[in-house]
């Protein structure tokens, strides 16, 4: 009893800390990200830059609370993609089964069964990089793996009783997918979201450090991993704060979907 | 069993066609053609069609997939646009260093989790599965190049136990692996952290079970009945998940190359991406698929070796 408390605390307290310095980083920040000033070049973290500054004199505190809005934007809406195409596609194929169902769960494996990394990758080798690129990109590679959770959720529950007796009551089928089955599946949803949340960080945190993701107008928290790495020796807050930052965000969030599966007695996936 | 594995041998091969189509199809509808970014932009009307004749651009598409995938089974994964060489000739010495990462970053995953997550399941809440709990739960969290870059920052830097310089094969095995031991380290610490959490798991939900408690009844201690009775139920959950997981360990390889500067599949696969050099590009990715989607069919067979209950569903 006591750990489950324990997940859910720290991993809450931990999300909200960094949604609200993420947060804050969209609206306001001490420097522009992208002021140079050349008597900061090189400066260590000091009371006037907390997080010290890059080579060119950027501050870094600034630089990481705008990488970490990019990061948790870029996130955010991955997951809507991923999430709201991946819960109709599941719903409708858990629900009404038949070869559709059969044929679109093959595609959505062979998909699952590829990194999603690589898959963007490709994409991206199309497309061009750029945030919205990246963002359509892992959308549409996020949407099996949701479908598979919901078709999985809905596949225990529509022989179920309480489904049954709606349908004899003449309750449009939708109204039963979307009324009836989808409040008892938000245990398995929420973790997965959790989930999906942090695989969309790391993926974009990837992609951009590789170089096919942001472009350098919109510097995310890899964007900047990757551009601290020359100077990793001599200027290593370039690294660490971003670095913290991205691990933070997925710890919090990592700990808070555990939180809320062993609250609703879910066995881990 | 052999009617199952015909089923999944099909399955198998439907994948692969379906990953190599679409990586076809994907190179094949993008606007503009690889010859401008190739041949630049004063390339001549007589050089350009030469190009599209020499790479057979100017065939229609299902035509070109149809003998791209004739030679692609037999081992000729064709030519590169950028470079005067096969791809064959460009990736192989890269593949292999490639699948030396991964390999050993696969064996580290093993030699660190397993005696780690028996320790956590040996007493649960105790003091020592509190701390493995915390760590693994922490080591989870650290993307694999930023885990990376701290190991590049404390081994090499603080600790002078490596040079952050790639050490190629030919300057002998072990020195090669002595290097490559850091980059598969910040590969597989993460992946041996989820691996550590499940593993206990499911050695505590087989604890619970009815067989167990017949085990201790007929004299077994904890120790002998884990060995001897829980373990291998245990891994069948591990066994999947580690297949699951050598696509990920194939793309992590990919792009901790990156942080450690080692010249493998990853640095010729961004660099294609770049170039626009769709043949290497194509034959590297279904390259991966084959090995992923074959590492899933390899845990399937295990699967059902290990638990033949699966046949009689």
């Amino acid at each position: 009893m006591r750990q489950k408390n324990w997940y859910l605390t720290i991993g809450g307290v931990l999300t909200a800390c960094m949604l609200a310095f993420t947060l804050l980083g969209l609206f306001w920040t001490p420097c522009a990200p992208t002021a140079v000033s050349a008597p900061d070049r090189n400066a260590p973290p000091s009371a006037a830059h907390p997080f010290g500054c890059d080579q060119l004199g950027r501050d870094i505190l600034s630089r990481t609370l705008e990488g970490a809005g990019s990061t948790l934007t870029i996130a955010l809406a991955v997951l809507a993609i991923g999430a709201v195409c991946g819960l109709a596609v599941g719903a409708l194929c858990g629900y009404f089964g038949g070869p559709a169902d059969a044929v679109v769960m093959r595609l959505c494996d062979a998909v699952a069964a590829f990194p999603s990394v690589l898959l963007a990758l490709v994409v991206l080798a199309v497309t061009g990089p750029g945030k919205y690129n990246v963002i359509g990109a892992l959308g549409v590679l996020f949407i099996p793996s949701f479908a598979r959770l919901v078709r999985g959720e809905f596949l225990k529950y529509r022989d179920r009783d309480f489904v049954r007796a709606a349908k004899l009551m003449g309750v449009p089928s939708l109204r039963i997918i979307f009324v009836h089955i989808l409040p008892n599946t938000w245990p398995v949803l929420l973790s997965g979201l959790a989930i999906g949340f942090n695989n969309a960080v790391l993926a974009e945190a990837s992609m951009s450090y590789l170089g096919i993701g942001v472009s350098a107008a919109e510097p995310s928290l890899g964007y900047m991993l990757k551009d601290a790495q020359g100077v990793l020796f001599t200027l290593p807050w370039c690294t660490v704060f971003p670095g913290l930052a991205a691990i933070l965000l997925i710890l919090g969030v990592g700990l808070l979907g555990e939180g809320i599966r062993e609250r609703m007695g879910e066995a881990a996936p | 069993m052999g009617k199952a594995l015909l089923k999944r041998l099909g399955l198998l091969a439907g994948t692969m066609l379906l990953v190599s189509a679409l990586a076809f199809a994907a190179f094949s509808v993008i606007p503009g053609d690889p010859t401008s970014s190739v041949l630049g932009v004063e390339a001549t009307q007589e050089q350009i069609a030469a190009f599209r004749a020499e790479h057979g651009l100017d065939l229609p598409v299902w035509q070109r997939y149809w003998s791209w995938l004739a030679a692609f089974v037999t081992g000729d994964f064709g030519r590169s646009f950028k470079f005067d060489m096969t791809v064959v000739e460009l990736a192989a010495t890269r593949a292999q260093v490639t699948l030396v990462l991964a390999g050993t970053a696969f064996a580290l995953i093993l030699a660190i989790s397993l005696p780690l997550g028996l320790a956590a399941a040996r007493r649960p809440g105790g003091i020592v599965d509190r701390v493995i709990t915390v760590l693994t739960q922490v080591t989870m969290s650290v993307p694999n190049f930023v885990m990376g870059i701290g190991l590049m920052y404390l081994f090499a830097l603080v600790l002078h136990w490596f040079k952050p310089e790639y050490v190629p094969l030919e300057q002998g095995l072990w020195p090669h692996l002595r290097f490559m031991v850091f980059p598969a380290l910040a590969i597989a610490l993460p992946k041996s952290a989820m691996t550590v959490k499940l593993l206990r798991g499911s050695i505590l939900g087989e604890l619970d079970q009815d067989y167990i408690r017949t085990a201790y009844s007929k004299g077994n201690s904890r120790s002998s009945a884990l060995r001897r009775h829980v373990l291998r139920n245990a891994m069948i959950p591990v066994v999947t998940f580690l297949a699951m997981a050598v696509g990920d360990i194939m793309a992590g390889s990919i792009v901790v190359e990156q942080v450690f500067g080692i010249p493998g599949l990853g640095r010729i696969l961004i660099s294609s991406i770049g170039n626009r050099d769709y043949p290497v590009v194509q034959a590297i990715v279904v390259l991966l698929a084959g090995v992923v989607v074959g590492c899933n069919f390899l845990a399937d067979l295990l699967y059902r070796v290990m638990d033949p209950r699966i046949e009689r569903t």
